[in-house]
C-alpha cells in the first residue's frame, strides 16, 4: 500500500503548458483522475511512471523523492501503469507478454495463466499479443502491470473497448486490488465506473487541478460541469 | 598564413562538394523517409558515366555534365523510386537500409562490368582558369565547386521555401495522408526528390574526381562525410547540413596540414570521417521512448525442442553425406559457407531477433580472427578467446552509443566499423607491417574442416533457438516492441541492448577464429569495411528472423564470387536479382525463407 504525492509539478513542450503546478495525493484505495481530453492526465502519468522527466516540481512516494530515479527504478519500488494507447509487445504471444514482466521481478512464469484467469483473458494466452481485440489487449496490460506486484498501479482508460457487464466485472476487479491493499489511480472516460468504485476523485482541466474530492463533491462541483460541456 | 589560407580555401571547397551531396541526401530523406545508403553509390556510377562521356567519347565538358546531372540521374532517381522505393514506404529502418545496401552493391556490380579496373583521368574544370588569393592559387574547378554549392543551397531554399511544390514536400514530411487529402501527391513528390536527389549525388561526384581517384568503392564510401553532414541538420535542416558539410571539410584539409606524419597519424587522418560521424551521433539527443501503438513483426515459427533436434539431426546427416561424396575443394567451399553462416546467425540474434541493424558486424569477425591469428595455437580455446575479446568489443559499441536507436543506431555501428576498419584492422597492430598472418589449422583435412563447421554451426544455432525461447529472447522482443513499457516493468532496457550486442559479436567472433584457421592466411585486406555491406544485403534477403535463413545466406554469400568468375555477365543478372529481392522484402520481411515457410504452413492447412 504506498502513498503518492506530487508537488508543483509542470510540464511544458516548448509554449504549451501540458500540466501546470499540479499538486495532489493519492491514499490508498482507487482513486479517480479525470478530466476532459488534453487536461494532462496521461502526461501527469508518464511523470509519475519516470517516462518523463517534469519541467518542475517532485514526485514522492511513501515519503521518498523519486523525481530523478528512471522508470525501471520506480518499477521495483512498486509504480506499475498501463498506456492508453496500447504497448503491448506485438511479436510475443499474449502469455509471453505477462512472462516477461514476471521474470522482470524474478517471480515464477507459472503465475502467468493465473493472472490470464483473474483479468479474464486467458482463452487468449497462445495469441500473438498484436491479434487479439483491443479490449482484451487493455486487460493483458492490466495483467502485465500486475505480474510485477505492484503497490500503486496506474490505469490509463483501462475500459474503453469493454462492454457494460466486462466494465462491471472490472469494476469488482478494481475493489479486489484495492482490498488486497494496492494504490490505485484511475483515468477513465467511464463516468458510471469513476463514480461507482472511486473512493478520491481529482479533477484536471487544461492542465491544472480543479478539483479533488469524493465523487458526490465532484459531482456537484459547478466549475467540473463547465470543464467538460463549456 | 599563406599555407593556413591555402588549407582553408581547399577544405571550403571540399566541403562545397560534400554539401552538394548532402543536400541531395536530406532533400530524398525528409520527402521520403528512406535514408539512402546508395547515395554515394549513384554519385560513383554518374561520376564514371561523366569519363564515358567526356573523356573516352569526346564530348564537350559541359555538354557532358549537363547530360548526366540533367538527363541520366534524374532518370535513375525516378527508376529507382518507382520501382523500389516507393514500394517500401513506412517499411522498418531495416528494410529501408538493405534496399539502400542493395543499390549500393548493385551498382558498384554494375560499374565494375561496364568500366573495368583502369586508370581513369579526368581533366578538371576550366583548368586555364584560376585566380591568386595572396599567394596561393584558387583553379578553376574550385572555383566552378564552389559556385556550385552556393546555387545549390540558394536552389534548394528557394524550391523548399518558395515554391508551392516545396510547401507540399515539406507537408508530406509530417503527414502524407493529410497532404494528400488537399490534393498534392506524394508519390509524385517523391519520385522529384528522388530525382534531384540523384542529380545532386551525380554532381557531387563529378566535382570530387579531380581530388579523390575515379574508384568503384573509395567514391560511394566517400559520403559517409556526406553522411555525417547530413547528420548535423538532423537529417532536416539543409542550412545546418551545408555548414556541417564546410565544417568537415575544413577539419579535413587542417588535418592533412597540421597533423603529424608518423603512420598511425596518417591512418588516423583516414579515419576523420567516421570518427566525427560517430561523434555527432553520440551528440544527437537522446531519442525520446516513443510511446504509442502496437508494434509486433511476423517472424517465422520459433521451432520448439524437438523439431530443433530433428532439425539439427537432419542437418548433420545431410553434411556427412555431402563430407563423404564430394573431393576436397568443394569441402573447403561448403566450409565456408557454414563459417559465413554462423557470421549470419549472429545477425539472426541482433537484428531478426533484436530489430537492431548493424552495418558493422563483420568487424566481430575480423576482430576474432586477428585474435586467433596472433594466438597462433592450433587449440579449440584460441576460438573461445577470440570469441571473448569480440564480444568485448561489442559491449564497447553498445556502451558508446546507448543512446541513440533505430537509424542512426545503424549509422552509429557502420561508423564505429569504419573506425575499427582505419584505426586497427588496416594498421600494423593487427596484421603486422607485412599486413598477413599465418594461421594453424586446427584439423587438416578439407572434410574435418567441413565436419568441424558444422558442428559449430549446429552447436551456435540450436543456441541462438535456445536463446529465442528462453527468458532473453523474450526480452529482446520485449525491448524491440516497446522500450516504454519493459523500463515501466523494471527491465534496464540499456543492458539488455548491450548484452544482445556482446553476444551476438561473440558469434561473430567466433566464426572469425573458424575462418581464419580455414583459410591459413588471412590479411588485412579480407576484413575492409566494405565487406559489411554484401553481409546485411545476403542476411535479409536470404532471411534474418530464422536459422534456415542464415544458412541459406551463407551458402549465397559463398557462392556469389564463384559465380562471378565462372560468369562475368553475372553481376548485371545479380543486380536484377537484387532489385526484386529487395524490392520483395516489403511483402515477406521474412526474405527468401519466408517464402518457403509460408508455402509449408498452407500446405499442411
Amino acid at each position: 500500500m504506498s502513498t503518492l504525492r506530487v508537488e508543483g509539478v509542470t510540464v511544458r513542450f516548448g509554449e504549451v503548458t501540458a500540466v501546470g503546478d499540479v499538486s495532489l495525493t493519492v491514499e490508498p484505495g482507487v482513486t479517480g483522475l479525470i478530466g476532459p481530453n488534453g487536461a494532462g492526465k496521461t502526461t501527469l502519468f508518464d511523470v509519475i511512471s519516470g517516462l518523463r522527466r517534469p519541467t518542475a516540481g517532485r514526485v514522492l512516494l511513501d515519503g521518498e523523492d523519486i523525481t530523478t530515479r528512471g522508470p525501471h527504478q520506480r518499477s521495483r519500488l512498486g509504480v506499475a501503469r498501463t498506456f492508453q494507447r496500447l504497448e503491448v509487445f506485438g511479436s510475443l504471444t499474449v502469455w509471453e507478454n505477462v512472462v516477461v514482466a514476471l521474470e522482470s521481478r524474478r517471480r515464477p512464469a507459472k503465475l502467468a495463466r493465473e493472472l490470464l484467469e483473474r483479468v479474464g483473458i486467458a482463452e487468449f494466452a497462445g495469441n500473438q499479443a498484436d491479434t487479439v481485440p483491443t479490449g482484451a489487449a487493455r486487460l493483458l496490460e492490466l495483467a502485465r502491470a500486475l505480474a510485477t506486484d505492484p503497490s500503486l498501479l496506474l490505469l490509463d482508460e483501462p475500459s474503453s473497448g469493454l462492454d457494460r457487464a466486462e466494465t462491471d466485472a472490472f469494476g469488482e476487479l478494481l475493489r479486489q486490488l484495492s482490498a488486497e491493499g494496492r494504490s490505485v489511480v484511475l483515468v477513465e472516460h467511464d463516468m458510471d465506473l469513476v463514480m461507482g468504485y472511486c473512493d478520491h476523485v481529482h479533477v484536471l482541466n487544461l492542465g491544472r487541478l480543479l478539483v479533488s474530492g469524493t465523487p458526490d463533491v465532484v459531482r456537484a462541483h459547478e466549475g467540473v460541469r463547465e470543464a467538460y460541456l463549456g | 598564413m599563406t599555407a593556413l589560407l591555402a588549407y582553408t580555401i581547399f577544405g571550403l571547397v571540399t566541403g562545397g562538394a560534400y554539401a552538394v551531396v548532402a543536400g541531395g541526401l536530406v532533400l530524398t530523406y525528409s520527402t521520403s523517409k528512406v535514408f539512402n545508403v546508395g547515395h554515394g553509390a549513384i554519385g560513383m556510377v554518374m561520376a564514371f558515366l561523366y569519363w564515358e562521356l567526356a573523356e573516352n567519347r569526346g564530348l564537350p565538358q559541359w555538354l557532358a555534365l549537363l547530360l548526366v546531372v540533367g538527363v541520366g540521374a534524374p532518370l535513375f532517381g525516378l527508376v529507382v523510386e518507382r520501382f523500389v522505393m516507393r514500394r517500401l514506404a513506412g517499411a522498418p529502418v531495416g528494410i529501408t537500409l538493405v534496399a539502400g545496401v542493395g543499390l549500393l552493391v548493385g551498382l558498384i556490380g554494375v560499374a565494375q562490368v561496364l568500366w573495368p579496373p583502369q586508370a581513369r583521368p579526368v581533366r578538371p574544370f576550366l583548368d586555364q582558369l584560376g585566380v591568386h588569393i595572396g599567394q596561393s592559387f584558387v583553379s578553376g574547378h574550385d572555383l566552378v565547386t564552389l559556385a556550385c554549392a552556393v546555387l545549390v543551397a540558394g536552389g534548394l531554399y528557394v524550391l523548399l521555401n518558395r515554391t508551392r511544390t516545396g510547401l507540399a514536400m515539406r507537408a508530406c514530411v509530417d503527414a502524407p495522408e493529410l497532404a494528400a487529402l488537399y490534393g498534392t501527391r506524394p508519390a509524385r513528390l517523391s519520385a522529384l526528390s528522388w530525382a534531384i536527389g540523384s542529380a545532386l549525388a551525380a554532381l557531387g561526384g563529378i566535382l570530387l574526381t579531380p581530388v579523390v581517384q575515379l574508384d568503384y568503392v573509395t567514391m560511394t564510401l566517400l559520403v559517409i562525410t556526406a553522411y555525417t553532414a547530413a547528420l548535423v541538420g538532423r537529417l532536416r535542416s539543409l542550412p545546418w547540413t551545408f555548414a556541417g558539410a564546410l565544417g568537415l571539410g575544413l577539419v579535413q584539409s587542417y588535418a592533412v596540414a597540421y597533423l603529424p606524419s608518423s603512420p598511425f597519424w596518417i591512418s588516423f587522418r583516414a579515419a576523420i570521417p567516421a570518427l566525427l560521424l560517430f561523434v555527432v551521433l553520440l551528440a544527437m539527443p537522446q531519442s525520446p521512448l516513443r510511446i504509442g501503438g502496437v508494434r509486433g513483426s511476423r517472424g517465422v515459427a520459433v521451432p520448439n525442442a524437438l523439431t530443433t533436434g530433428v532439425g539439427a539431426g537432419l542437418f548433420a546427416g545431410v553434411v556427412v553425406v555431402l563430407a563423404l561424396l564430394v573431393d576436397s575443394v568443394v569441402a573447403g567451399q561448403l566450409a565456408l559457407a557454414l563459417v559465413f553462416g554462423i557470421v549470419l546467425l549472429s545477425m539472426v540474434l541482433l537484428t531478426g531477433y533484436g530489430g537492431v541493424v548493424s552495418l558493422g558486424q563483420f568487424t566481430f569477425v575480423g576482430v576474432g580472427a586477428v585474435t586467433v591469428a596472433r594466438l597462433g595455437s592450433p587449440s579449440p580455446v584460441t576460438l573461445l578467446i577470440g570469441a571473448g575479446v569480440a564480444a568485448a568489443v561489442g559491449a564497447l559499441i553498445a556502451l558508446t552509443a546507448l543512446r541513440v536507436s533505430g537509424l542512426y543506431l545503424a549509422l552509429a555501428t557502420l561508423g564505429f566499423a569504419q573506425l575499427m576498419d582505419k584505426l586497427v584492422l588496416q594498421s600494423p597492430i593487427a596484421f603486422g607491417v607485412r599486413g598477413s598472418l599465418q594461421v594453424p589449422k586446427l584439423v587438416e583435412s578439407a572434410t574435418a574442416q567441413l565436419l568441424l563447421c558444422a558442428a559449430v554451426f549446429v552447436l551456435v544455432g540450436v543456441g541462438v533457438l535456445a536463446v529465442r525461447r528462453g527468458r532473453l529472447g523474450r526480452r529482446m522482443i520485449a525491448v524491440k516492441d516497446s522500450s516504454a513499457a519493459c523500463a515501466t516493468l523494471g527491465l534496464n532496457v540499456r543492458w539488455i541492448r548491450v548484452w544482445v550486442f556482446s553476444l551476438s559479436a561473440a558469434i561473430a567472433g567466433l566464426a572469425g577464429g573458424l575462418f581464419a584457421q580455414l583459410r591459413e592466411t588471412v590479411a588485412a585486406s579480407d576484413f575492409q569495411l566494405f565487406n559489411n555491406l554484401p553481409l546485411l544485403l545476403f542476411a535479409v534477403i536470404a532471411g534474418v528472423t530464422s536459422v534456415s535463413g542464415a544458412l541459406l545466406g551463407g551458402v549465397l554469400l559463398m557462392l556469389l564470387p564463384v559465380l562471378q568468375s565462372g560468369f562475368p555477365a553475372f553481376a548485371g543478372v545479380a543486380v536484377v536479382l537484387l532489385g526484386v529481392a529487395a524490392a520483395g522484402l516489403a511483402r515477406e520481411p521474412n526474405g527468401l525463407v519466408g517464402w518457403g515457410f509460408r508455402a509449408w504452413s498452407w500446405r499442411r492447412a
